[in-house]
Parts: structure tokens; sequence; C-alpha cells
């Protein structure tokens, strides 16, 4: 059964992008794009892996990915985060909130794609 | 060294400028040499006749060689001299070094007080560049845009077969998205230029109403006697203004054409005239509420006040919706102001008026009365709670001493002031820290 990634983004051409690249390599993709309800998605879908956009309406990045790191079903959740904002600063913050990878905007496909692929490793998938 | 016994180092540098030897001075004046040596070095006081003699030799007036610098210059010498940068300047001296070398020390105190004035014009150019919202949210939106083309063309750039449905998808989202890119990037092109331009350096809306007041000094004419309509009055004062800053300043004029009809003109003049500028005796006096008070006293012309007041209003939020800053009450551009401020304090306390005397850090440190009430912002709803809006009236203090002053500042950023509990951030000052409270 092929492996579950869920992308939480607001923006619908590269949500598009990702989903794509990602289906292509053997994932099943989920899309979200509400911060406020970005928690109660992980939970009932239950991915393999999450890649988060920063700055989500309704509650930022950070503060969903504190949430799921203080819950024992998420705690270990790979976990990618995307992000506009490269600064040591913001990558610290990620890091102390619990981020598992982190990527500035503008990345590429294969970026992603290695990322995401080396996280969790994809069944049955293109390596 | 007290200014009154500087006397002779004045006669001796107006020697100098005038070329004369001791001994000439001296014969001149009938006195001996030993004489005006000791007169200069300031070992023997001198005044009457004498004095009389010598200037007249030197061609200065008496009170030129006896009161020497003025107090201002030497305020500014001093001030100059407690930077932590001039740690070796001799503070005594400065009074000596301003009436041996007027010219020197007035140089120096004029660059000094250009220094602090392109300071504050980095401080406050920083302050823009690190908490201004709409670069932050454009350049967001600009790498968020690229991210997506750059995906969506590197899809189409692969090798390899893409079906027709999904080719077809990407280049329409690429077209979209390089129209969005277009849009955004024209958009901070036209802002950053509006920023660099220093007669329209507003580029938010606020920023823009702000400058259009301060460019009235807050005292609309045609609204006061009724002449024109606030649309008439936007028409005429904001014809280049943004359009969101246009509606901004309506809603702002309404509420002066407002106020204006409840407390006009000629009233006011009379009770300030009476009672001076305190908003909550005006109120009481007048029989309107504090808010209106506050905002009738920020606008009258200066023939009625000739000493400017200053007026902040905030939102529940703390968001600052009308500045009116004064010289040596700094408000800030961007975000919330001071939390020490009486204005945050009054929203605490819904209703009770709040008056302190407050003073920011800086080289004045001018003390001000700072009044503040929060009350409640339009009109009441069944079953809803009323929204607050706050009220500060800044009103100079003249003559009063900065011991018994809440001292507050502007804003985080800029403020040196240390072991703030009510810090936000740290100060970019800190090569200041040590002046000021």
């Amino acid at each position: 059964m092929p492996k579950q990634v869920l992308v939480i983004e607001d923006e619908p051409n590269i949500i598009e992008a990702i989903s794509f690249i990602l289906s292509r390599d053997g994932w099943t993709v989920r899309t979200h794009s509400n911060g406020v309800t970005a928690v109660d998605t992980v939970l009932m879908r239950k991915p393999d892996v999450v890649i988060l956009d920063v700055m989500l309406p309704g509650k930022s990045g950070y503060d969903i990915l504190r949430e799921l790191r203080e819950m024992p079903e998420t705690s270990a959740l790979p976990i990618l985060m995307l992000t506009a904002r490269g600064q040591a600063k913001d990558r610290e913050l990620a890091e102390r909130a619990g981020v598992s990878h982190f990527m500035t905007k503008p990345f590429s496909n294969a970026e992603v794609l290695d990322a995401v692929r080396a996280l969790v490793p994809p069944v049955g998938g293109a390596t | 060294m007290a200014r009154d016994t500087l006397t002779g180092s004045r006669i001796r540098e107006r020697r100098i400028m005038a070329g004369l030897k001791q001994a000439d001075l001296a014969r001149a004046a009938d006195i001996s040499a030993s004489y005006l040596n000791l007169i200069e070095h300031n070992r023997r006081r001198i005044g009457g006749k004498l004095l009389l003699v010598l200037a007249g030799i030197l061609d200065v007036e008496p009170s030129l060689l006896t009161e020497g610098a003025e107090a201002t210059l030497i305020a500014a010498l001093r001030e100059a001299a407690s930077d932590p940068r001039g740690g070796l300047a001799e503070l005594d001296r400065a009074d000596e070094f301003a009436g041996r070398f007027p010219g020197w020390a007035g140089l120096l105190a004029d660059s000094r007080r250009r220094i602090a004035t392109l300071e504050r014009t980095v401080e406050t150019l920083t302050d823009r560049m690190t908490h201004d919202p709409h670069l932050a949210a454009s350049l967001h939106e600009m790498l968020s845009t690229v991210t997506a083309i750059r995906s969506a063309a590197s899809i189409l750039a692969e090798p390899g077969e893409i079906e027709p449905e999904w080719q077809q998808r990407f280049h329409r989202n690429i077209y979209e998205d390089s129209a969005r890119l277009a849009d955004t990037s024209r958009s901070l092109v036209s802002y950053l230029e509006a920023a660099g331009d220093s007669t329209s350096g507003s580029s938010v809306p606020q920023e823009e109403v702000d400058a259009l007041l301060d460019a009235q000094g807050h005292h609309i004419p045609a609204l006061e006697r009724g002449s024109a309509t606030p649309e008439q009055v936007v028409g005429e004062i904001a014809a280049a203004a943004s359009e969101p800053a246009r509606e901004l300043l309506l809603r702002c004029l309404r509420q002066y054409e407002s106020d204006a009809a409840e407390l006009p003109l000629a009233t006011l003049t009379g009770a300030v005239a009476q009672i001076g500028p305190d908003p909550i005796m005006l109120a009481r006096r007048c029989g309107v509420d504090a808010g209106l008070a506050m905002r009738r006293l920020a606008s009258l012309p200066p023939e009625v006040l000739p000493d400017p007041v200053g007026l902040a209003i905030c939102d529940a939020s703390g968001t600052l919706t009308y500045r009116k800053p004064l010289a040596d009450f700094a408000m800030p551009r961007f975000g919330a102001g001071c939390p020490l401020w009486p204005l945050y304090q009054a929203l605490n306390r819904p209703m009770m008026p709040l008056a302190r005397d407050v003073a920011q850090p800086g080289p004045a440190q001018r003390v001000f009365a700072a009044y503040a009430m929060a009350q409640p912002a339009g009109q009441a709803g069944l079953n809803r709670d009323p929204l607050f809006q706050a009220h500060m009236l800044i009103v100079p203090r003249p003559g009063v001493g900065t011991d018994e002053v809440l001292p507050v500042g502007s804003t985080c950023r800029i403020c040196p002031q240390t072991d703030c509990e009510a810090r936000r951030e740290p100060s970019i000052l800190g090569l200041r820290a040590q002046i000021g409270f």
C-alpha cells in the first residue's frame, strides 16, 4: 500500500505541483489548506509524512507543529516545513518546535522529493 | 568652574582674536601686563570701569565678556559629553570651552545635533524595514508565486510524457502565477519608490492620513466654519492620496465635523482661555465626553494654543489609530507604542480618567501631562459588549522637573531605557543605553 503524505499549504498552485510530483513518485497525496483545522486533519488522516507551510490562514505552521509534537500519536511524525522566511532564527524556531526537515521557498521539485523520501522511504515507488 | 568666573578667559580669547599682545592691551587699558595676565587666567575678578575699558578696546559688548556663551550651547556640549562614545571629554570644563572657543563649541554642538537627527532617521527607517507588514507580505507572496512557477515549469521541462490534461493545467498555472508575480512586483516597486520619495514618504493608509493631518496642523478651518463638507475637504487636501487613505481620512474628518458641531471653536477657545488645556475639566465644563474634549484640544490652531498638545488614540487591540506626536514626545509610525503609556492603562480601567506626568528619554526630557481615558466607541448594541477605544492627550508642562514623572518610551526598538519590565524587544540603541533615565 502506498505511503501517504499530507500537504498543508494554502497556495493552490504549489499544492498542485507538489501533489503531481509526489503522486508520480508513488505517494498517496492528501491536501489541506486551513491552519485552524490542520491538527484535526492530521489526526484523522494519519499520514506517514506531513509537508507543512509556515504561513497558513488561521494558525501559524509553528503552532501546528508544536501541537502535533505534544500529542503522543504525532510526536514522532516526520514533518517537512516550508517557508518563505529563511533566516537562521526561523530555522532555529522550527527546530525548537520539533521539525524533521526545514526548507525555504523557492525550492525545487527534486529537493522536496528528496526530502520526503529521506524522511519516509516510499513503498513501491520510484527510488 | 562657574560661568561668571570665566570673564578672564573670554577677554583672553577676544584679545587673541583681535591680534593684540597682552602687553599692548594692558598698555591701552592703563594696567600692568602682569595684572592683565592674572585677569586673563581668572585669578582676579574684574568689573566696573576696567571691564568697560577692555570691552571698548576689544570692540565687544561688555555682557559678552561677562556672560559668555549661551546656556543652550553649554547644555548641548554637556549632552555631547554624556554620550558614552564621548567618554574622554572633560565634562566639567564644557563651560570654559564654550567661553574660550564659542565658534568651535557651536560647531561641535551643531554637529552633535545633526548626528542625533541622522541617527533618529536611521532608527526610523530600520524600524520601518523590519516591521513593515506590507513589505513582508509582498515578499512572502512573491516567493510563494516564484515557487509555484518554478515547480510547474520544472514539471513541464522534465523529459518524458505528461498527460495533455496535466500539461494544460500547468501551463495555465504558470500563466496565472506569472501575471500575479507581475502585479506583486509592480506594487512592490511603487511602494518602495513612494517610500524613497521624501515628499511622499507615507505608503500605508494610516501613515498617509497622519502625514495629511500633520500638513494641516490637525486643524481644518473649513470644517470649523461649516463652509465645506468632509468629502470636499478630502477632495481638496488628499487628491494625490491612495483610495484607502482617502477613506480613512474621510472617517476622521466626519468625526472632526461632528466634534466641531458639538463643541464649536468659539466656545472651546473661551473655555481654554479660562481653564487651560485640561481635557477633563473642559469636558465637565462644556458637557462633552473626555475623548471629544481631547480631540478638540488637539485640533486647536497655534493662535489659540501656542504650545501645541499631542494626541494618541488606540483601539481595543492597542493599535494606534490616530497620532499627533510632539517634538519631544515621539510616537511610533508602526505597531503599538510604549506599554507604559497611560493610554494603555486606561484600556484596563474604562471610563476612568487618568492623568500622569510623563517624559521620554532624550536630550530635552521634557515633561508632559498625559491625560488618558477609555470609553466605548460607537453606539451601544443589545446584548453586545461595548468596543472600547482610548484617548491620550499630551500637554506640555513647562518648568516641571523630571523627579516625579513616569519615564516612558516611544517604542521598545528605539527606547534606551534599561531594566524595563514592559520591554517587548531589545533596543537598537545599545550604545546609548546609559543616556536618559
